[in-house]
C-alpha cells in the first residue's frame, strides 16, 4: 500500500474511503442535554497519513478524539474504525479496537500509583504480554524520550514535560495502527516540541497513522502536515497539503 | 541514572498493582466483615449444637417407652408388674420389657409422693420399662391396647411430651441455619457495596484501563482480588473469635457442652475452618458481580454525565 501522508477526503463516497482506518460520515456528538458539541462531521483516514487537527480553544478537538478513542459515542452519523461500524459493534469487541490505538490525553492520565515504567508498560500488560518479554522494550523507549533516569520515578514528581513524555510513551509502546495525541507538545518547550515531532513522524513512516490535536501553529507550519480544522463543532476544508 | 542502574532497576522490577493497594483495606470494612463472619460462625455453631440435641434426643426416646402399672383387685402389685411386662413383651416391636422391682420403682417414685406416704400398705404402682425396636418401634396406642386386653390397668408414656423439646430444638437448628445465610447474604451485600464505591472512586485509572484495551472481566478481577483478600482475612478473625466462644462454651459445659440442651463439641469448632475461604469465595463473587455491573452502567452512560466513562 502506497504511503500518502496528508491523504485525506472530506467527503464519505471518496474513491479510497473503504480502505480507510477512520471515517466519520455526518457525525454530531453532545454531552448530556447540552447543544450538539460536534456538529455534521464528515472526514476519512487513510492509513498512514499524519494529521493535525486544528483549532481555538473549545471547538471540540478533544471531543472529536473521545468518539476516535471510543469514549464518547456519536448521537447522529456513522463512525467506521478500521472498517468497522462503531454503531453495531458489540461492547465486548471495544477493548481490541482500543489496543490498536494509542492516545495521548491533554491531561495525560498517568496512573499516580505507579511508576513511570509501569505506567509506560501498561498498555502491554493490559494485552497480556509476559513482562520478560517488553521489559527491555520498555527501558528504550523511556531511555528515548529522555525519562532513562527516571524509570522508578512517580509520577507526582515528574515535571510536566516529564510527565508529557511519559504519556506518549505509553500510547507509542504498544505500537498502535492510530496515534491519537491532544496537544502532545503544550507542556515542552521549542526543542522537546520538535524531537516529539521527529518521534511521531518516525512512527507514521513506519506506518502508524497519526492524528494530533494542537494550538502550535509553529509546529504545524513546520510539519508540513495537513491540517484538519474545526470551528465552534463543525470541520473546515483542510488548507495545508 | 546510568545504564547500570537501569539494568539494576529493571533486575529488581516487579510490575506494580493496576489498582492501588489500599482500596480494600478500609479498617470499618474489615471490622464489618469480621463481626459478620464471627455472628455467622457463632450460628453455625449454634445449628449444629441444636441439631445434636434434637437426633440425641430423637435416638433415646424412639428406642424406649415406660409403662406405670396399677394393681387391680385382688392382685399384688408385682404380680400385676411381672403380668404386664409379659404381655408387653409379646407385642411386636418391643424387643424388651422388665418391670422396676418395688425399691426401684419408690426410689423412683418419691420425690412426687413423698417418704411419708410411702408406707407397706399403699398400693405401690409398678413401672415397667420397654426397649422398642429400633427400626419399627411399638406405638403407644399398641401398647395400651395389648394392656388393655389383657385386663390391666396401666398408663403408657411414650415420651410424646419431650417431642415438642425436640421439635424445638429442630426449629432452633433450622433458624440459626437460616441466620448462617441471612449474615452471608449480608456480607455479600457490603461487599458489594464496598466494591463498587471503590470502583466508582477509581473510575479515573478504569477510563485509562479501558482507553488501554482492558476487559471489563479484566478490571472486575482487580477488584476481586483485593476483596477476596480482605474477606479472607476478615473471615479468620470472625471465626478465630467465634472459636474462642465456642471453645470457652464447651470447657465450661463439662463433658455434656455447654448444656444438655445446646452440647457443643470441640468437632464442631473444625467446622469453622472453611470460614475464611468461604467469605473469600462470597467476596469475590460478590465483587465481580457489583463491579461487572457498574462498569456496564458506565458504558451505557458515556458522554451523558459530564465526567468522562470511558
Ligand atoms: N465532559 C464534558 N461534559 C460536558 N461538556 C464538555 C465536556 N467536555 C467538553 N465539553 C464541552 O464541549 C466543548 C468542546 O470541548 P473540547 O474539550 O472538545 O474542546 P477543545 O477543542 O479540545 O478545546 P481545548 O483546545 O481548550 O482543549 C466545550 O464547549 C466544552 O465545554
Ligand atoms: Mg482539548
Amino acid at each position: 500500500m502506497s504511503r500518502n501522508p496528508g491523504q485525506t477526503s472530506q467527503s464519505p463516497d471518496a474513491a479510497h474511503e473503504a480502505e480507510a482506518v477512520l471515517s466519520f460520515a455526518g457525525v454530531s456528538m453532545r454531552y448530556g442535554r447540552a447543544p450538539e458539541t460536534l456538529r455534521d462531521i464528515s472526514f476519512s483516514l487513510a492509513p498512514g497519513s499524519f494529521h493535525f487537527l486544528t483549532g481555538p480553544s473549545g471547538a471540540g478537538k478533544s471531543s472529536l478524539l473521545k468518539l476516535i478513542y471510543l469514549a464518547a459515542r456519536p448521537s447522529r452519523g456513522l463512525i467506521s474504525l478500521f472498517g468497522q461500524d462503531l454503531a453495531v459493534l458489540p461492547r465486548q469487541q471495544l477493548p481490541h479496537l482500543r489496543r490498536r490505538i494509542g492516545v495521548v490525553f491533554q491531561e495525560f492520565r498517568l496512573l499516580d500509583h505507579l511508576s513511570a515504567f509501569d505506567n509506560a508498560a501498561l498498555p502491554l500488560r493490559i494485552a497480556g504480554k509476559p513482562a520478560k518479554t517488553y521489559k527491555d522494550d520498555v527501558a528504550e523507549l523511556l531511555a528515548w524520550v529522555g525519562l532513562g533516569s527516571r524509570l522508578h520515578a512517580m509520577p507526582a514528581t515528574l515535571s510536566g514535560g516529564e510527565k508529557q513524555r511519559l504519556a506518549i510513551a505509553r500510547a507509542v509502546v504498544g505500537r498502535p495502527d492510530i496515534l491519537l495525541a491532544d496537544e502532545p507538545t503544550g507542556n515542552v518547550d521549542q526543542e522537546m516540541a520538535l524531537r516529539i515531532l521527529r518521534l511521531f513522524l518516525e512512527l507514521n513512516r513506519q506506518g502508524t497513522t497519526v492524528l494530533i490535536a494542537s494550538h502550535d501553529h509553529d509546529l504545524v507550519a513546520r510539519s508540513g502536515m495537513p491540517e484538519l480544522r474545526l470551528e465552534q463543532g463543525r470541520m473546515f476544508a483542510p488548507e495545508a497539503a | 541514572m546510568s545504564a547500570e542502574a537501569a539494568q539494576a532497576f529493571l533486575a529488581r522490577w516487579r510490575p506494580g498493582p493496576l489498582m492501588p493497594r489500599g482500596d480494600a483495606r478500609d479498617a470499618g470494612l474489615v471490622f464489618v466483615i469480621a463481626v459478620l463472619c464471627f455472628f455467622a460462625c457463632l450460628a453455625a455453631l449454634a445449628a449444629l449444637a441444636a441439631d445434636r440435641a434434637a437426633g440425641g434426643w430423637t435416638a433415646q426416646l424412639q428406642g424406649s417407652a415406660t409403662v406405670l402399672v396399677r394393681p387391680q383387685g385382688g392382685e399384688s402389685a408385682d404380680a400385676a408388674a411381672a403380668r404386664a411386662a409379659e404381655t408387653l413383651s409379646g407385642v411386636r416391636g418391643v424387643s424388651e420389657a422388665s418391670a422396676l422391682e418395688k425399691d426401684k420403682a419408690l426410689a423412683l417414685l418419691q420425690p412426687w409422693l413423698g417418704k411419708a406416704a410411702l408406707t407397706d400398705d399403699l398400693p405401690v404402682p409398678r413401672l415397667v420399662t420397654l426397649d422398642l425396636d429400633k427400626d419399627a418401634p411399638a406405638s403407644a396406642a399398641e401398647l395400651q391396647e395389648a394392656l388393655k386386653a389383657d385386663n390391666i390397668d396401666a398408663v403408657v408414656d411414650d415420651h410424646s411430651l419431650w417431642i415438642k423439646d425436640i421439635v424445638r430444638a429442630g426449629l432452633w437448628a433450622r433458624a440459626a441455619a437460616i441466620g448462617v445465610f441471612a449474615l452471608t447474604a449480608a456480607a455479600a451485600a457490603v461487599i458489594a457495596y464496598a466494591a463498587r464505591s471503590a470502583l466508582a472512586a477509581r473510575h479515573e485509572i478504569v477510563e485509562v484501563l479501558h482507553v488501554s484495551g482492558a476487559k471489563d472481566p479484566f478490571i472486575a478481577g482487580l477488584l476481586l482480588r483485593r476483596f477476596a483478600g480482605m474477606a479472607f482475612g476478615a473471615g479468620v478473625l470472625g471465626a478465630a473469635a467465634a472459636a474462642a466462644v465456642g471453645a470457652g462454651a464447651r470447657a465450661l459445659g463439662g463433658g455434656e457442652g455447654l448444656t444438655p440442651a445446646l452440647p457443643v463439641a470441640w468437632i464442631d469448632l473444625a467446622a469453622l475452618l472453611p470460614c475464611p475461604l468461604l467469605a473469600a469465595l462470597v467476596a469475590a463473587l460478590a465483587a465481580r458481580f457489583a463491579a461487572l455491573g457498574l462498569l456496564t452502567s458506565m458504558a451505557s452512560k458515556a458522554n451523558s454525565f459530564s465526567k468522562d466513562w470511558a
